[in-house]
């Protein structure tokens, strides 16, 4: 284990270039996961700055700041950025700081695509940035780009498609590397059933991100050339039909849901026994329960599209085959409430994170649940019901889950603990403005209020209100976290090596901060 | 402290990856401007285009130059492996997404346009496939599988032969056998590509079957053509490694780039193999 205090500070891989060309050309695991957690940082704040839009123009019922036109180009961009933009990113930044000093790998498999994964990212979101100041604005289609809203919008849609395009490559090759690194690179010793849960959920979301990618690149090529080259995919009049569209789109849409949860059970995996000071409940149990939420993932696509019509025995195929879901994910609950069952529990920032991830994203987890039941949905389809239900699972669950893993690994990264008392407010702040903003939600789309209207009936007035306050103080809760984090690369106090005495793992065998390289000669795990 | 073979290989800080970023936001803003009517824009797409190109013969050269100087050993030879199966499964879903657009406008939507409940709105639309569409009254004639669909199938499964000819010739060391049978590969690769353009133009002038020719014309065009890019990179690459092989590259313990170019030419068969059953024949 001392391997690594013996390489500490001597690179043996050739020079390394400084100032802005270090981060341009840079072939190590760790400067390119700060690249993409700075990068999914700075689009979530692009990102949120668009949610507050939608908010303030829903603040009152009636036309206030945003033509409609306007209003939804800014949901689709909201969605559109926060889940290529800032989330996939920022798990795909956790791989390539944690992945390599988990399992004992000196970096990733391929370093050198490594970084030209990363660096696809600015150009493809300046693509999706840019779009709003081209003719006709951004694309307004949703960020699910259903046919034929979206063969119909101007070249904001194009620039969309490209981006798509570009960012999907990069999350080809990064998932690529990834499984290669994850198969090939362990440490002597570390079998499979050894390693990390962050590790095997990273391993099984970039299977998953591997299978659907190409096919959201499969359809909005067909896009493309529907709307510029004459093909007819998702026009009747020529044999096509847009709901062909929602059906190729959902079945890679399905699985990218969990591509931005399963990292996020990952991350808790490793806070939870940490902060309970036992190991995890179930460890084989969690593992083939994420396998079991992938595989289920390509077979329950159509519960988005109930409400096109399709037959009923469809229907209730997709129905039995979502609640199904239910099950593995009942299972990770339970395995982390029982690890911390009687567990010598503190409550730490990243363990107050983990603790209100598994307490909300449960709530979002049943109302899916009920979106499942085909009557139901049928009644619920694009109302606020649904927004409610995946900004549970999305902020409550990937966001707070990498809020969590930020602050568990922060010390690690930086050399120094973060400053805990922005911390607690960070969270706190987040946890009461997240349900103050979403949880009112629910009961205006029980209601009737549908989603993507920049106007509403004066009936749902005082929800939107509240919602509207809870997500103004849901993003100013945001900034302390970049405050915390400012304050923690400059300074303060030095964390030892094992940051918290309950951590298990090999990236707490290396010193504080982390050594540009780490594991240059494989430690051996008993 | 192990030495440098025994040690996974990283490479040096590169700035290949910028140049490929550079090029893709290059191709995909000129792209985007030319095809909404910015003519100008076709001179971005190629510029990007140009550095694309730079960029790919530059990396895979500095790829080529760490090989044969020995810095690749075995776990390093394994990842290429790895990597290289999961590139293969991705394209493998891309055109799952096509072929699954196919059996859904065959087995649903075209079936359901002919159906009792359209018979008001189209009452002359014959549903069976090959169909383009009920608002599409320009006839066409679907493309005979048994014609040069048939001769490229031929092709195409010899050219598998030959470039496992060539592997053999590889690992017995047998140089002549190797190039021989890569220029073979070439050959049957370029050979294919040519009646694959004659069928196209065919198409058009004889056929009246265009890219715009509905539900048949779109995914045939569609198929058929992404598949011809991906014979065109294969040839590419098959060329390139034949390059190499002249240039005295490749040991028979040790010839990834050569295996994995094989790879993604089996690969390119199989797709044919699905397009040829789906496609053309029934």
């Amino acid at each position: 284990m001392d391997a690594a205090h013996v390489h500490n500070g001597h690179g043996a891989h050739g020079h390394r270039n400084t100032g802005l060309m270090r981060w341009v050309t840079t072939t190590n695991h760790k400067d390119i996961g700060t690249l993409y957690l700075v990068f999914s940082l700075t689009m979530f704040f692009i990102g949120g700055l668009l949610a507050l839009g939608i908010r303030a123009e829903l603040f009152q019922p009636g036309l206030q700041f945003w033509q409609p036109e306007f209003f939804n180009q800014l949901t689709t961009m909201h969605g559109l950025i926060m889940v290529f933009g800032a989330i996939m990113p920022a798990f795909v930044g956790f791989a390539n700081w944690q992945i390599p000093m988990m399992i004992g790998a000196p970096d990733m498999a391929f370093a050198r695509m490594n970084n030209w994964s990363f660096w696809l990212l600015p150009p493809a979101a300046l693509l999706l940035v840019a779009s709003f100041f081209v003719p006709g604005g951004a694309t307004a289609a949703g960020w699910t780009l259903y046919a034929p809203l979206s063969t119909q919008m101007g070249p904001g849609m194009d620039l969309a498609i490209f981006a798509l395009h570009i960012m999907g490559a990069s999350s080809i090759m990064g998932s690529i590397n990834i499984i290669t690194t994850i198969l090939n690179m362990r440490a002597p010793g570390m079998t499979l059933m050894k390693m990390p849960l962050f590790v095997w959920t990273w391993l099984i979301t970039a299977y998953l991100l591997i299978a659907v990618m190409p096919v959201l690149a499969g359809a909005i090529t067909m896009l493309l050339t529907d709307r510029h080259f004459g093909t007819n995919f998702f026009n009747a009049a020529g044999g096509g039909d847009p709901v062909l569209f929602q059906h190729i789109f959902w079945f890679f849409g399905h699985p990218e849901v969990y591509i931005m949860i399963l990292p996020g059970f990952g991350i808790v995996s490793q806070i939870v026994p940490t902060f309970s000071r036992k190991p995890l409940f179930g460890y084989s149990s969690m593992v083939y329960a994420t396998a079991s939420i992938a595989i289920l993932s390509f077979i329950v696509w159509a519960h988005h599209m109930f409400t096109v019509g399709m037959p009923a025995a469809t229907q209730l195929f997709f129905m039995y085959a979502t609640m199904l879901i239910a099950v593995p994910t009942g299972v990770k609950v339970f395995n982390w409430i029982a690890t911390m069952w009687k567990g010598s529990l503190t409550f730490e920032t990243p363990m107050l994170f983990a603790c209100g991830f598994i307490f909300v994203f449960s709530i979002g987890g049943f109302t899916g649940l009920v979106l499942a039941i085909t009557p139901v949905d049928i009644q619920l389809q694009d109302t606020y019901y649904v927004v409610a239900h995946f900004h549970y699972v999305l902020v409550a669950g990937s966001l707070f889950a990498l809020f969590a893993g930020a602050y568990y690994w922060l010390p690690k990264w930086t050399g120094h603990l973060y400053d805990e008392r922005l911390g607690k407010w960070h969270f706190w702040l987040s946890m009461i403005f997240f349900n103050v903003t979403f949880f009112p939600m629910h009961f205006a789309g029980l209601a009737g209020m549908p989603r993507r209207v920049p106007d509403y009936a004066l009936q749902f007035a005082d929800f939107n209100m509240i919602s509207s306050i809870g997500a103004f103080g849901f993003g100013l809760a945001q900034l302390i976290f970049v405050y915390a984090i400012v304050k923690c690369v400059r300074g303060g106090e030095k964390a030892k090596d094992k940051t918290w005495e309950g951590a298990e793992g090999l990236e707490w065998q290396v010193p504080s901060p982390a050594p540009y390289h780490t594991w240059e000669t494989p430690p051996v795990i008993r | 402290m192990l030495s440098q073979s025994v040690r996974y290989f990283i490479p040096e800080p590169s700035h290949w990856p910028i140049f490929g970023s550079a090029a893709l936001l290059s191709m995909a803003s000129g792209a985007a401007s030319w095809l909404n009517g910015w003519a100008p824009g076709k001179y971005v797409l190629f510029a990007g285009l140009a550095i694309l190109i730079y960029m790919l013969v530059g990396w895979f050269h500095a790829v080529a130059r760490e090989s044969e100087g020995g810095r690749y050993n075995k776990q390093v030879d394994v990842s290429f492996r790895w990597g290289m199966s999961w590139f293969i499964f991705s394209e493998v879903m891309f055109f799952a997404a096509f072929f699954g657009a196919l059996f859904y406008m065959r087995v649903l939507s075209v079936p359901w346009l002919g159906d009792l409940e359209q018979k008001l709105l189209w009452p002359d639309f014959n549903p069976t496939w090959p169909a383009s569409g009920p608002g599409l009254k320009d006839p066409f004639t679907p493309m005979a599988a048994w014609g040069i669909p048939a001769l490229n199938t031929l092709l195409l499964l010899s050219s598998g032969v030959t470039v496992t000819w060539a592997h053999w010739g590889l690992l017995k060391n047998n140089r002549g056998q190797l190039i021989g049978g890569l220029v073979l590969t070439i050959a049957l690769g370029l050979a294919f590509l040519g009646f694959q353009i004659y069928e196209y133009g065919y198409a058009y002038q004889n056929l009246n079957l265009k890219l715009t020719t509905g539900a048949y014309g779109a995914t045939f065009f569609l198929l058929t053509g992404f598949h011809g890019l991906h014979v065109t990179i294969g040839t590419i690459m098959l060329m390139t490694i034949l390059g190499r092989c002249l240039a005295g590259h490749f040991r028979p313990d040790h010839h990834f780039g050569f295996e994995g170019v094989a790879w993604y030419w089996h690969f390119v068969d199989v797709v044919w193999l699905g397009l040829f059953i789906f496609v053309y024949w029934l």
